[in-house]
């Protein structure tokens, strides 16, 4: 089947790309563009791996076909940090020890930040919902939820 | 994932043409939170995947002095937030609130939500060539049947995976279905087809046909609607057994009754004696107790799934006892 040409902001740039119908946008963003931070765990919709945010809105990229993302504005945890400095998000992973194995961590992140795009200030019965959709097999998610709750209070204190 | 080709969609007007005589030909993609997992399961392999989602003006809710009206494109997540349905169809909103994940709800439709196919294990697997994709018996019968009917199963056992499906037929809902003749409307109570009328669709859609809308009627002024849903899990999760209801109660008496049990059924389950039962009945715990009976009489246990019984009558009790 031909090729399909794409062109999509991705992170802020411009970008171009090739890839067939049947790819999703999850096997275009890591196996045509290398951007590996979105993982892909269950490939069905269910543990948010693979999460990114598009057109302002947090999708599972392994449920949207690569196809899809023409004239689109899409956000991956690459996005995040600057050169010199960690989103406050992955910051505050960090410091509360929000992760073990990593795989899930990008997913979490992404929801995090689309769940603070919209609401900077949630409770945490709203992260809980709001995370309803990513899973992790290592933390508890306690530590996770702390981490966001963490993350909202920094940025809202502008560190 | 088989190759196919991916053609967008530029009018309801033209999107017949676009599709085939067969399913085989061409399927229509919406949110494609079930499809996309279907061509990658190899449940189906079609030409052309036809995008509804270029089609200007398919997503809203709107309503006027008769009807709410949602665009078939109307993302779950639209629906969870809109303050309307809310307010007026709380049997909706609260079906929203509990459909999979919010990144599924921000993309998969209303439209999409009430067209998927059924998540029976046996269907989901390539391993099992089930009658669902036109093999010789259902794996189901003899199998694990923990998820599956206790009511209208045979010759296929499947349990309508829908949230909405049950809230948008106890709400009395119409859909907008464009032919290749040009649009019709049904009723829900008559969209969902059961396996003894045809074993591989769950409805009455041909392959050219769309859903391009549906039509909520405006409750009535003592009308109250509500949807309850039991799941393993409290992320996501399908259905064990959830209720829709909408009950019409003036000064403790019950005028009107509609109650639909999701996870039960091959289609959205409709308990006409319960419904009838309760009609002038005035609302009480023994009254609430008879409803759940009647609702339940006549289920068919499987081997692994009697449980069902007992939590829908739980439901459609407490379904009662908070509308009355
Ligand atoms: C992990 C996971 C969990 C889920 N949990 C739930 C749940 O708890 N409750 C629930 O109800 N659902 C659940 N779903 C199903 C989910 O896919 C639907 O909720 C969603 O609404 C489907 O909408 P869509 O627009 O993505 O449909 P699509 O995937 O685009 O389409 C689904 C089907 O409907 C057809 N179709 C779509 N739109 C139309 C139309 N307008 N006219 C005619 N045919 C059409 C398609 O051809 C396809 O066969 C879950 C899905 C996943 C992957
Ligand atoms: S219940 Fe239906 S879908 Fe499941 S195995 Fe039986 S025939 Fe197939
Ligand atoms: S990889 Fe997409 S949800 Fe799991
Ligand atoms: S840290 Fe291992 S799955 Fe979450």
């Amino acid at each position: 089947m031909s090729r399909v040409h794409v062109q999509a902001r991705i992170n802020g740039e411009e970008t171009e790309f090739l890839c067939e119908p049947r790819q999703s946008l999850l096997e275009v963003l890591r196996d045509v563009l290398m951007l590996t931070g979105s993982k892909e765990g269950c490939n069905n919709g269910n543990c948010g791996a693979c999460n990114v945010i598009l057109d302002g809105r947090l999708v599972n990229s392994c449920l949207v076909l690569g196809v899809e993302a023409q004239g689109k504005d899409i956000q991956t945890i690459e996005g995040l940090a600057t050169p010199d400095r960690l989103h406050p998000l992955q910051q505050q992973f960090l410091e509360h020890a929000a992760l073990q194995c990593g795989i899930c961590t990008p997913g979490f992140i992404v929801a995090a930040k689309a769940l603070l795009d919209k609401n900077p200030h949630p409770t945490e019965p709203q992260v809980r919902h709001w995370l309803a959709g990513n899973l992790c097999r290592c933390t508890g998610y306690d530590k996770i939820v702390r981490a966001v709750l963490s993350a909202a209070d920094a940025v809202r204190d502008g560190r | 994932m088989q190759s196919f080709a991916y053609v967008n969609a530029t009018s309801v007007d033209k999107v017949a043409s676009l599709l085939g005589r067969t399913w085989d030909e061409a399927q229509v993609i919406a949110g494609g939170t079930d499809l996309v997992g279907e061509l990658k399961e190899h449940l189906i392999s079609p030409k052309r995947v036809v995008n509804l989602k270029t089609i200007p003006g398919l997503s809203y809710i709107r309503q006027d002095a008769v009807a709410l009206r949602i665009g078939a494109l109307t993302t779950i997540a639209d629906i969870e937030s809109n303050p309307i349905v809310q307010k007026q169809f709380a049997a909706l909103s609260q079906a929203a609130m509990v459909i999979a994940s919010p990144q599924i709800r921000n993309v998969g439709t209303i439209g999409g939500n009430i067209c998927q196919r059924p998540r029976c294990w046996y269907y989901r697997s390539e391993d099992f060539p089930c009658l669902k994709k036109g093999g010789d018996r259902c794996y189901a019968v003899a199998g694990i049947n923990r998820y599956h009917a206790i009511f209208g199963g045979g010759p296929s056992y499947i349990v309508h995976p829908s949230d909405s499906a049950p809230a948008l037929m106890a709400l009395n809902g119409r859909v907008k279905i464009m032919t290749s003749t040009g649009p019709k409307e049904v009723g829900m109570d008559d969209f969902f087809t059961l396996p003894e009328t045809s074993v591989r669709r769950e409805n009455i859609l041909k392959p050219n046909e769309i859903i391009t809308e549906i039509i909520l009627p405006n409750p009535t002024p003592n009308a109250k609607s509500l949807y309850l849903k039991v799941r393993e899990r409290q992320s996501i999760d399908f259905a064990l057994v959830s209720v829709a209801a909408m009950l019409t109660v003036v000064n403790g008496v019950c005028q009107e009754a509609r109650i639909v049990l999701g996870g039960v059924a091959p289609i959205p389950w409709r308990t006409p004696d319960a419904e009838t039962f309760l009609r002038g009945k005035k609302i009480s715990e023994a009254v609430a107790n008879s409803a759940a009976e009647a609702a339940l009489e006549g289920a068919k246990p499987m081997r692994d799934n009697a449980y069902k019984v007992t939590i829908a009558k739980a439901l459609v009790r407490r379904a009662v006892m908070a509308l009355g």
